[in-house]
C-alpha cells in the first residue's frame, strides 16, 4: 500500500484543510464553523479534552496536521450529540470526530494503546469474524489488552457480574471455543469488501481491509 | 378673563360611582372650584356623555372644561374638543385603581379624589386654549446637503412623495462613497453573492427629476430661519451664489474614512500592500474595467494571499484611534474577499477577526464566504511589517491562544471605520477650538445662536434619541441620515435616509400649521415671553437644548416658534418667569398645587407632591394604577412636560404650602439619556442640586425634595419608590412649615 500518511502529504502540501474537507467524512464541514464555541462548552467531557471540537477545526484551519491527527481528542467522542444538537451552523461535529479519528487510525498516526481505538479495533475484528459479536471472547480480549496480570485483575473485579451473568444464562462459557455466527459468512465478507473498495474509490485510497493490520 | 365660561364634568363610570362619593365632588367644583357648570355623568365617554359636552360648548358657550374621569391619556379621541381648553382630573388611575378597596381606605381615597378635583379647577381656570403660531413660513421644499446613497435616497423619495428638493454635494460628481464601490452586499435572498450597487440606476434618476434640483461643487454658506421658512445661502465653486428657501434640512453628510497612516503598527503608510478598504474598491474596480485579477500594489504581481485586518483603529480602548465600531467593515471584508476567492479559488483570503459582526442578513453572507473557502481567524493582530513586495503578519491566535504568523501576504487590507463629517463640534468652547489642530469646517453655517452646527453626542455623531425617535436631532426641522448620525452600511443608510426624508415632511407641513415636531406632535401652544420683565440673563437661551432662541442686539430672547418642540426647559430656567405657554405655565401648575388641601400638621395626613414627566414617569404611574400597584394616598401627582420645564418657584409654592415632601420623577439622563426633550432632565437635575442649599436656609431637611430616574417600564418600582418615600416622611416627620399659607 505504501505510506499513505506520506501520498497525503505530498498531495496537500500545507494545506490541511483541503486534505480534511476531501479525505475526512463530513470533513467540508469544517470550514463553516464560526468558532463560537457551544460546542466546547456543550461536550460532556469538555474538561476532559485535550483540544475541544472548536479548537480541533481552528488548528485544522491552521494547518496542524500532525496536531490534530494525533490527538485523543477524537477518541473521546461519546456520541452523545450535544454538540451536534446545538452547533448554529448545523455541523455534523460528532461525525466530524468520528471521521477524523478514522482518517487518522487509517494514516497510522492515531495515538497508540487508546483505549477508544483499542476497542473499536477489538470489536470491530470480533464481529466481522462470523457476523456476530462473541461477548466472552470480546470481553476477555478487552481485559486483557494490558497484558495478563491486568487483566486477570479486572476479572477479578468483576466476578460478581461474570457469574451473575452466568446464572441468569447470559454467558455462556462454551462460546470461548465455539463462536456462533450468522447464516451468510462469505456473504457479508463480500459486503465489507465491496464497501472498503467503495469507500477507497471516493477517497482515493488504495485498496485495503481495516483492522490491525493498517 | 371676562367671557371665560367654566364647565366641570364628573363621571362615575368605570367603578368611580362606587369608590366615592361624586355628589361631594360636584359640590367641591363648585363651592370651592368656582365652576360655573357641574355635572356627574355615569358614563361620560359614551356617545351620549360626550353629546352633553358638547352641547355645553355649543348652546351654554362653556369654554373651559374639566373633566374628572379617567387619565388624561385615556379616551383622547372621545374628549377631543379642539375649540376649548380642556383639562382631566385622573380620578380612574390615580386614585380608585392606585388605592385598594377597602372601608379603611375609603376617606383617604376620597381625599384624594376631592384635591384631585380641586387641582383641576385651579389649573383650568389659568389655562388658555392653545392658538397655534401665527405667520410661520411657507417654504415645502426640502434641502438635502450631501449626494452619497442617503442624500440620493432622500432627495428621490421626498420627489416620490410630491415634495420639491435641493441637492448639495461638495464634490464634482454625485455618489460619494457608495458610487466607488465595485460591488455591494447582497440585498435579497440567497444573500450569498456581491451584486452591482446600483449607484448609476439611482444618481441618473436623481439627475433626470425635474421636483430635484442638484448643486454640485456647492457647499452651504449661511443657513438662517425655521422650519418652513429656512434661507440658505449656497455657495457655488465656480459661479454666483444662490439663496433657496427650504421648509427643512436633511443633513446626509456622510463620514470620512480613518487615516491609515495612522496605524503604523499594522503597516498603515509603511507599504502600498497596506490598504484600506477604500482602496480595495478602488482597485477591485479598476481591475474589472480592465477585465483583469486584483494586482500587487508595489509591482504588480500577482495577489496569492490577501490578509483583512478587522476593527483597525477601531474598538479601541487606548483612546489612540475609534473607541467604536463602525458595524459595516466585517461584511465588507467578507465581500472583498469574495472578489479574490470569485476570480480564482486558489488565493488565500484570511480575515483576523476579534467579534466578526455581520448585522441584517449577512450571517447570510457570511456563512456564503465560508462556503468558498475565506478563511476566518479570531486573532488579535500584533504587527504588519513590509518585507520586500510581501508583508509579514503577526498575530495572537484567540481560539488556539498562541502566536502565529502568516509569512507572506501580498495585500493587507486594514477594516478602518467610518469618521463622521460633521462640522464644528459646537459644545467645544472658541478657545479651545482655536487651539486644536485641525480646524473643523462648519457644514450648514447655521446662523443659530448656540453654534453653527447641529450638537453632537459622542465621537462627532450628531445627537438623536436613539430609542426612541432616532431621526429627530436637537436641530427641528433638521434631521441627520446615514452614517452622520450613527455608523452604517448602505442597507442600513437607505433606511436612515427615507426615514428622515419622512420626518423632514412632517417637520415642514407641521411648521406651517404652526404645530409642534416630536414628540408633542401637533401641539399648539408655544412659548410666550413678556419682555419687560426680562432680565436678559440668557438662560433661556443658552439652555434651550433645540436651539429655538436667539438672541437680538441687547440679548433680550428671540423666540423661534417653528423650532420650539414645546418641552418648557426655557420656562423652568427663567428665574423670573416670565416664559409661559398658553395651557401650560408657572400659573398652571402653581394653581395646581394651591388648590391642594393639606391638613395640619397634627392629621397625621402628610402631602407630597409628585412632579412626574409626562412622556415616561406619568404613563408608568398610570399603568401602575392599572396592575393596581397600590400606592400610598398622600401623594398628588402633576404631569408636566419634562422636568426641565420645572420651575424653582413651584418647590417654593408647594413647600410654603404645606406640602411634606416633593418627588421629581423624570427621564434618565446622561450619555445614554432617555429624556424626550434630550437634556431636560439634565437641566432639572442641575438645578435641582443647588436646591438643598435652599432647603437649609428654611430650616428644612434636604430629603424633602427627591428626584429619581423612573422609565415608562417602570410600574412596578414607582409605587415602591412612592411608598417608601411616604415612609421616608413619616420618620422625618411634618413639615413645620404647615399652616403659615
Amino acid at each position: 500500500m505504501g505510506d499513505l500518511n506520506t501520498q497525503m502529504l505530498d498531495k496537500y502540501r500545507n494545506n490541511f484543510l483541503h486534505e480534511v474537507e476531501e479525505k475526512v467524512d463530513d470533513g467540508h464541514w469544517v470550514k463553516m464553523c464560526m468558532q463560537c464555541g457551544v460546542c466546547a462548552g456543550s461536550c460532556t467531557f469538555g474538561p476532559d479534552w485535550e483540544h475541544t471540537p472548536q479548537k480541533i477545526f481552528m488548528m485544522i484551519r491552521a494547518g496542524k496536521r500532525e496536531e490534530v491527527l494525533s490527538s485523543h481528542s477524537m477518541w473521546l467522542c461519546t456520541s452523545c450529540y450535544n454538540c451536534m444538537v446545538r452547533c448554529p451552523r448545523e455541523l455534523p461535529i460528532t461525525h466530524i470526530m468520528h471521521g477524523l479519528a478514522s482518517y487518522a487510525h487509517r494514516l497510522g498516526l492515531a495515538p497508540k494503546n487508546q483505549p477508544t481505538r483499542d476497542f473499536s479495533l477489538i470489536f470491530w475484528d470480533n464481529c466481522t469474524k462470523t457476523g456476530r459479536v462473541n461477548e466472552l471472547r470480546m470481553t476477555i480480549s478487552v481485559y486483557f489488552r494490558e497484558g495478563i496480570v491486568s487483566g486477570i485483575k479486572k476479572m477479578w473485579t468483576l466476578r460478581n457480574v461474570g457469574r451473575g451473568l452466568f446464572f441468569a444464562k447470559r454467558l455462556n462459557p462454551l462460546e470461548l471455543f465455539v463462536s456462533h455466527g450468522c447464516k451468510d459468512k462469505d456473504g457479508l465478507r463480500r459486503a465489507l469488501k465491496k464497501a472498503d473498495e467503495i469507500e477507497a474509490r471516493r477517497r482515493g485510497y488504495a485498496v485495503q481491509p481495516r483492522g490491525y493490520s493498517s | 378673563m371676562a367671557d371665560m365660561k367654566t364647565a366641570a364634568y364628573i363621571c362615575k363610570g368605570c367603578g368611580i360611582g362606587e369608590r366615592v362619593d361624586t355628589a361631594q365632588m360636584a359640590k367641591i367644583a363648585t363651592k370651592e372650584g368656582k365652576m360655573h357648570l357641574v355635572r356627574e355623568h355615569d358614563f361620560l365617554c359614551s356617545a351620549a356623555g360626550v353629546q352633553v359636552i358638547r352641547d355645553d360648548i355649543e348652546r351654554e358657550g362653556a369654554t373651559h372644561v374639566l373633566i374628572a374621569a379617567c387619565s388624561r391619556r385615556a379616551k383622547t379621541e372621545a374628549f377631543y374638543f379642539p375649540s376649548i381648553a380642556l383639562s382631566r382630573a385622573n380620578i380612574r388611575e390615580g386614585v380608585i385603581w392606585a388605592r385598594p378597596d377597602t372601608e379603611e381606605a375609603r376617606e383617604t381615597t376620597q381625599e384624594m379624589a376631592d384635591d384631585y378635583l380641586r387641582m383641576g379647577c385651579g389649573e383650568l381656570k389659568k389655562m388658555k386654549l392653545a392658538g397655534g403660531v401665527q405667520d410661520t413660513g411657507h417654504a415645502k421644499r426640502l434641502l438635502v446637503v450631501g449626494g452619497g446613497v442617503s442624500g440620493l435616497t432622500a432627495a428621490a423619495e421626498a420627489s416620490k412623495t410630491g415634495y420639491q428638493v435641493v441637492l448639495v454635494e461638495k464634490a464634482a460628481a454625485l455618489g460619494g462613497w457608495a458610487a466607488k464601490l465595485h460591488r455591494r452586499m447582497p440585498l435579497r435572498e440567497p444573500y450569498a453573492e456581491p451584486q452591482d450597487t446600483g449607484m448609476a440606476e439611482l444618481i441618473k434618476a436623481v439627475t433626470g427629476d425635474a421636483n430635484i434640483k442638484v448643486i454640485t461643487n456647492a457647499v452651504i454658506a449661511r443657513t438662517d430661519g425655521a422650519p418652513g421658512r429656512f434661507k440658505v445661502d449656497i455657495s457655488v465653486e465656480s459661479g454666483p451664489s444662490l439663496t433657496e428657501e427650504v421648509g427643512a434640512i436633511i443633513q446626509a453628510t456622510g463620514f470620512s474614512t480613518y487615516d491609515i497612516a495612522k496605524l503604523p503598527e499594522l503597516g498603515g503608510g509603511k507599504s502600498p500592500n497596506v490598504i484600506d478598504q477604500a482602496e480595495l474598491e478602488r482597485l477591485a474596480k479598476q481591475a474589472a474595467g480592465k477585465g483583469q485579477a486584483i494586482v500587487r500594489p508595489s509591482d504588480g504581481g500577482e495577489v496569492k494571499t490577501v490578509v483583512f485586518v478587522q476593527c483597525a483603529g477601531q474598538r479601541d480602548s487606548t483612546g489612540k484611534h475609534l473607541a467604536y465600531c463602525s458595524g459595516f467593515c466585517c461584511g465588507a471584508s467578507i465581500k472583498q474577499a469574495m472578489y479574490f476567492k470569485d476570480a480564482n479559488p486558489a488565493v488565500d483570503t484570511v480575515v483576523i477577526y476579534d467579534d466578526l459582526r455581520v448585522p441584517g442578513n449577512g450571517e447570510d453572507f457570511y456563512r456564503s464566504a465560508q462556503n468558498k473557502g475565506v478563511t476566518f481567524t479570531k486573532g488579535r493582530i500584533a504587527s504588519v511589517e513590509a518585507k520586500g513586495d510581501a508583508c509579514e503578519v503577526k498575530f495572537r491566535d484567540l481560539i488556539l491562544d498562541e502566536d502565529a504568523t502568516i509569512a507572506a501576504a501580498d495585500l493587507v487590507v486594514l477594516a478602518t471605520g467610518q469618521v463622521p463629517n460633521s462640522g464644528v463640534n459646537i459644545d467645544i468652547p472658541a478657545e479651545e477650538a482655536a487651539k486644536m489642530e485641525v480646524k473643523p469646517v462648519s457644514i450648514l453655517n447655521l446662523s443659530y445662536r448656540q453654534g453653527k452646527d447641529m450638537p453632537q453626542l459622542a465621537h462627532g455623531f450628531t445627537d438623536s434619541h436613539f430609542i426612541c425617535f432616532p431621526y429627530e436631532t436637537r436641530r427641528t426641522g433638521i434631521y441627520s441620515a446615514g452614517p452622520v448620525r450613527r455608523p452604517m452600511d448602505m442597507v442600513q443608510a437607505t433606511e436612515d435616509a427615507t426615514g428622515a426624508t419622512l420626518k423632514a415632511i412632517q417637520a415642514m407641513e407641521n411648521a406651517e400649521l404652526g404645530r409642534a415636531a416630536h414628540p408633542r406632535s401637533g401641539d399648539l401652544s408655544y412659548p410666550i415671553v413678556q419682555l419687560d420683565g426680562c432680565t436678559q440673563c440668557k438662560r433661556c437661551t443658552v439652555e434651550c437644548p433645540f436651539g429655538a432662541i436667539d438672541e437680538d442686539e441687547k440679548t433680550y430672547p428671540v423666540f423661534n416658534e417653528s423650532r420650539c418642540r414645546r418641552c418648557g426647559t426655557c420656562m423652568g430656567a427663567c428665574p423670573v418667569r416670565v416664559i409661559s405657554f398658553e395651557n401650560y405655565s408657572c400659573d398652571t401648575v402653581g394653581a395646581q398645587i394651591k388648590a391642594v388641601d393639606v391638613p395640619d400638621e397634627f392629621s397625621e395626613k402628610p402631602r407630597i407632591l409628585v412632579l412626574a414627566c409626562e412622556n415616561d414617569a406619568y404613563p408608568a404611574i398610570d399603568m401602575a394604577g392599572m396592575q393596581r400597584n397600590c400606592y400610598s394616598a398622600f401623594v398628588r401627582v402633576i404631569p408636566v412636560r419634562c422636568l426641565g420645564s420645572v420651575n424653582t418657584i413651584w418647590i417654593t409654592d408647594a413647600l410654603s404650602a404645606g406640602f411634606d415632601g416633593i418627588m421629581m420623577l423624570g427621564c434618565k439622563h446622561g450619555d445614554d439619556y432617555q429624556c424626550h426633550f434630550v437634556k431636560g432632565s439634565e437641566l432639572a437635575s442641575v438645578r435641582m442640586s443647588k436646591i438643598d442649599d435652599t432647603l437649609k436656609q428654611l430650616a428644612l431637611e434636604t430629603e424633602r425634595v427627591i428626584s429619581h430616574d423612573v422609565a415608562i417600564t417602570d410600574m412596578a418600582r414607582v409605587p415602591q419608590l412612592i411608598n417608601d418615600y411616604a415612609a421616608k416622611i413619616n420618620e422625618i416627620g411634618m413639615s413645620p412649615l404647615k399652616g403659615f399659607a
